[in-house]
């Protein structure tokens, strides 16, 4: 208790350090004064008087010292002190104050904006109480989060772990809130999702599970609190008000708070509804389909004391119950738990694996920016070492020295943090409220928290002592004496020093980044040239759902036909195609197929489970896919003749063995459809397009109405300005309240590169920022290893030295070391680019153009790091230089 | 050396406060003179070392200080015993008396007197 309140009397003390030392100086002379005249008094001599008593007294020095050795705290004062002169250093150097702190903060900005992304993502539990225990439900080895929504039900009802089951399902309507119908994503959820979530309402009521009763009978729609401040202005009468999904009315329940935005962290919705509406919603129903797994993510809340083990297992055992009731429909019913925000390993497993592989070429960033800054340190140190030598011979102990370095550089990293940190908490703000797909929902809510802030002053710090502990040993060594008489340190010659040590790791990290990046962007360029299986150049896309304009059973396909057919009058169009879903849009819908010899139609004898696209006759020469063998579709392909399907090579292949055998034989669905193979045509992708060979098939849309929304591919060589004005007049004049949007295929194809956009993009960024710091570390050591022998070119220049070997004796040792860390470098890049086949397609770095581009980049860095140090070493007058010594 | 250093303070804060506790506010010289008075020659030489102790026992909370009128009608700071001071001294007190207690009985005892 003592010593607690002596610690924080001493703290404060430094503040009112002056009227301490006054008071101090006062209480002295009053003493002296008095002993002064006791001793006149006594009968002594005014002098002497006072002689004795100051005697008397003893050293007043030394007792000031002790008095201020217990008045304050001594470490603190000296670190004030050590701050107080690091300043003042920095402030006389503000050439090496500025590179290093931009060096520190662009690399502690970079590890800080990854770390954002990946706490955000990866590790923030979703933004719901009690999110530690809410988990997502995977099935089968595959980890699939589908399920059917009877499934569902089942898992819900038999298993015990749980406290509740809810599932939802993202999908897209037309919404018309008054007189303007437009499009919005909405999240379709079972009844009792806001209550298994637990969350309140901001505004009005949510609905719940009493709220459902049979299909379509709950009519109703709770707003996300963007939509509600966008399309209503914050209009608190909301509540209550009818609002037309795809021409059904749903009442307007209430709003969700703003800081819900619910349970699929990258996909920014508009509102939910009940899944029991699905049919007024997607024009179809499968609340009774078993075998229809679309439901995108079912989850729930462990009960208190249940661990995630015991829920498999329970769960598990659900799934044998299902196997063997519903034999049909229900295979591979083994379960698995999982985090829910990013939709289980769908979308989680390849983001984990990217942003870790991020992470860590972030922190080799910082690793570089640490080595170049300690280089950097060291020179200084060998250029203070007179500095040095001199305090230490008037005393001052080693260890000050050393914290007075230390304190330097952990200034240093500090501001260079905070700028950094300041950067990217900007940047992560903008991201989290970029909308990069116009087509698409997708947010990337990335906002700093605390976590980031503590993240980024640790590395800053961390890295502090890390480059301002390089000269240590160098500083210990210093024997003043010798430094002294000699002017400075032997420079050390031919062995290889820790500074030459940290020159290689540092270009080598950059090549590794700079290696990486390219491989990244020559897959890129690859992915974009390779065969999709269709060709987006040229063609316009025209998205419409005529379920949700009220068109169903007769009606539809009439109308299908009568769209095509007046797309296809329109001067300038060449040809028009419908498919239900577009390839590589957001994934593929898959069913599975079994041999024609097949008995037992159950999943586990399925032969394959290939793509599946309901198309009319015309789609392949819209999209321009080639058909290598048989016929296309034709109208006359409809309900009445029999079922056939056109496949793909790799389908032909794994069903039948040889491509081009298939034509003409058949194969079955899972209800025993025969349906016989009429034509084949080459593969593409499908799902995206990193996957490898996929097969996939396309039936009649005529003989497999599809009721979900539909894409009208339209191929012409008209500008797509006018050709866009002419399809919405033609549209307009069939059905006025036809709600469609309009696009390029190449635009519409944004999203499914927006993958490996993304990631060039981020290892772009840290491939120029490892260049530019291998270009200040290159530099730095070039420039100096001129400045420091200066002397020495200048004589050799004067005996007569030729420019080729000035240059040589000047920049040879740095251009040695860049050629050794630059081959370390793309060795280790082309075994970590490994890692970035997972997300970007095609990229190997096996590739002649990659390795070539490598080197010359780390050449041109080379070049550009040493030409004025160069040009220096060049332009050396002896006479000037021996002159001036 | 440092540890010689502890041991006086120690003993010299002691004092300081026996000294306040039984003569009431005094200023630096007059706890100077006190001390001088009863030990002989421990601050005959260095008055200076008593205010060091001072400035200590008042971050420790055990004495407060006030500027006052000395006798000769200077500006002197008066030092004054606390509550805390107070029950320091009544704790420090008692140890002491058991450790000199301890040491007398060690320096009493001769070798024949064991067993």
């Amino acid at each position: 208790m003592r010593s607690v309140r002596r610690f924080f009397s001493r703290l404060i003390k430094p503040a009112t350090r002056r009227a301490q030392e006054e008071r101090l100086k006062e209480e002295i002379t009053g003493h002296i004064a008095l002993q002064t005249e006791e001793n006149l008094r006594a009968g002594l001599s005014p002098v002497e008087a006072r002689r004795r008593a100051m005697l008397k007294f003893g050293g007043v020095e030394a007792m000031k010292q002790d008095y201020r050795a217990t008045g304050g705290l001594m470490l603190i004062e000296n670190f004030v002190q050590d701050v107080r002169f690091a300043w003042r250093m920095l402030r006389k150097s503000p050439g090496f104050a500025v590179v290093a702190v931009a060096t520190l903060a662009f690399a502690i900005g970079a590890n800080s904006v990854v770390f954002g992304v990946l706490n955000a993502l990866i590790l923030r539990p979703l933004n719901v109480p009690h999110a530690r225990s809410l988990w997502g439900i995977e099935r089968g080895s595959d980890k699939a989060i589908n399920h059917s929504y009877p499934d569902y039900r089942d898992l819900r009802d038999r298993s015990r772990s749980f406290e509740d089951l809810a599932a939802y399902n993202v999908t897209s309507v037309t919404v018309d809130t008054g007189n303007n119908p437009a499009g919005a994503w909405i999240l379709e959820t079972t009844g009792n999702y806001f209550d298994v979530l637990g969350i309140q309402p901001y505004l009005g009521r949510f609905f719940h599970a009493s709220d459902e009763h049979g299909p379509n009978s709950a009519p109703y729609i709770v707003l996300t609190y963007v939509f509600w401040q966008n399309h209503f202005q914050s209009d608190r009468g909301v509540v209550g008000r009818v609002v037309q999904l795809d021409k059904h009315p749903f009442t307007i329940l209430g709003v969700a708070p703003a800081e819900f935005r619910g349970t699929l962290l990258i996909v920014n919705p508009d509102f939910w509804v009940p899944f029991v509406n699905q049919e007024q919603v997607e024009g179809e129903n499968v609340l009774e389909v078993r075998g229809h797994r679309g439901l995108l993510m079912v989850m729930g809340h462990l009960k208190a004391g249940v661990t995630p083990a015991q829920a498999v297992a329970d769960l598990n055992s659900v799934g044998t119950y299902l196997e063997k009731t519903y034999p049909k429909d229900d295979a591979q019913m083994t379960f698995s738990l999982t985090r829910p925000g990013l939709a289980g390993d769908w979308l989680g497993a390849p983001l984990r694996a990217f942003l870790a592989g991020l992470m860590l070429l972030a922190g080799l960033i910082l690793l570089a920016a640490c080595a170049n800054l300690g280089t950097l340190f060291a020179a200084r140190a060998a250029d203070r070492s007179r500095e040095f030598a001199v305090r230490l011979a008037l005393g001052s102990g080693p260890l000050r020295i050393l914290r007075q370095l230390l304190t330097e550089g952990v200034l240093i990293s500090l501001i260079g943090g905070g700028v950094g940190l300041w950067g990217s908490v900007e940047l992560l703000r903008a991201m989290s409220v970029w909308e990069p797909l116009p087509s698409a929902p997708l947010q990337i809510p990335v906002y700093a928290d605390a976590n980031v802030y503590i993240v980024a002053l640790v590395l800053s710090l961390v890295s502090g002592f890390l480059f301002s502990a390089v000269p240590v040993r160098q500083v210990l060594r210093t024997d003043p004496y010798q430094v002294i008489k000699s002017g400075s340190t032997a420079a050390a010659g031919g062995r290889i020093s820790v500074r030459d040590l940290l020159l290689v790791v540092q270009v080598a990290i950059c090549a590794v980044l700079v290696t990486s990046s390219l491989v990244a962007v020559r897959g890129l360029v690859r992915s974009l040239h390779s065969n999709f299986g269709f060709v987006p150049q040229g063609a316009l896309l025209v998205d419409t759902g005529l379920n949700t304009a009220g068109y169903a059973g007769e009606a539809l396909p009439a109308m299908q036909k009568r769209i095509i057919h007046a797309l296809e009058a329109i001067p300038g169009v060449q040809s028009v195609g419908w498919v239900d879903r577009l390839p590589l849009y957001y994934g593929s819908n898959g069913t599975i197929v079994f041999t024609d010899q097949t008995g037992d139609l159950k999943p586990a004898n399925a032969a394959a489970e290939p793509a599946v696209y309901q198309i009319s006759p015309e789609y392949f020469t819209a999209a321009q896919t080639t058909l290598f063998a048989g016929r296309p579709f034709s109208w006359h392909d409809d309900e009445k003749s029999p079922r056939v399907a056109v496949v793909n090579r790799e389908f032909a292949t794994k069903i039948f063995g040889a491509p081009n055998q298939a034509v003409g034989k058949y194969f079955k669905r899972a209800d025993g459809t025969r349906i016989q193979v009429v034509g084949i045509v080459e593969d593409g992708k499908y799902g995206s397009l990193a996957e490898d060979l996929q097969p996939a098939i396309f039936l009649p849309v005529l003989q497999w109405p599809s009721a979900g929304g539909a894409t009208i591919v339209v191929r012409s060589n008209r500008e797509p300005q006018q050709l866009g004005l002419a399809i919405k007049d033609t549209m307009h004049g069939l059905d006025p309240g036809l709600f469609f949007l309009l696009s390029t295929w190449t635009h519409e194809l944004e999203s499914a590169l927006f993958p490996s956009r993304m990631a060039t993009r981020s290892l772009g960024v840290l491939g120029a920022l490892g260049a530019m710091l291998s270009i200040t570390g290159i530099f730095g050591m070039a420039a100096y290893s001129v400045s420091k022998r200066l002397k020495e070119l200048g004589i050799r220049i004067a005996l007569g030295a030729q420019s080729k070997e000035v240059l040589r004796a000047a920049l040879g040792r740095a251009l040695r070391l860049l050629a050794a860390g630059s081959l370390t470098g793309l060795l280790l890049g082309i075994l970590a680019s490994r890692v970035l086949a997972a997300i970007v397609y095609q990229a190997t770095p096996r590739d002649p153009v990659v390795l070539g581009g490598v080197v010359l980049a780390m050449a041109l860095l080379g070049l550009v790091a040493t030409w004025i140090p160069a040009r220096r070493a060049l332009s050396i007058d002896p006479m000037k230089l021996l002159r001036e010594e | 050396m440092k540890q010689k250093t502890d041991v006086l303070q120690g003993t010299l804060a002691l004092m300081v406060l026996k000294t306040l506790d039984v003569l009431g506010p005094l200023h630096g010289y007059g706890i100077a003179r006190r001390i001088e008075q009863i030990s002989g020659d421990m601050l005959a030489v260095n008055q200076g070392t008593l205010y060091p102790v001072l400035l200590r026992l008042e971050q420790e909370g055990a004495v407060a200080s006030d500027w006052g009128a000395s006798e000769n009608n200077r500006r002197a700071r008066f030092y004054r015993l606390t509550k805390e001071g107070r029950r320091q001294l009544q704790v420090e007190t008692q140890g002491w008396e058991q450790t000199a207690a301890i040491i007398g009985r060690f320096f009493e005892v001769k070798a024949e007197d064991l067993p």
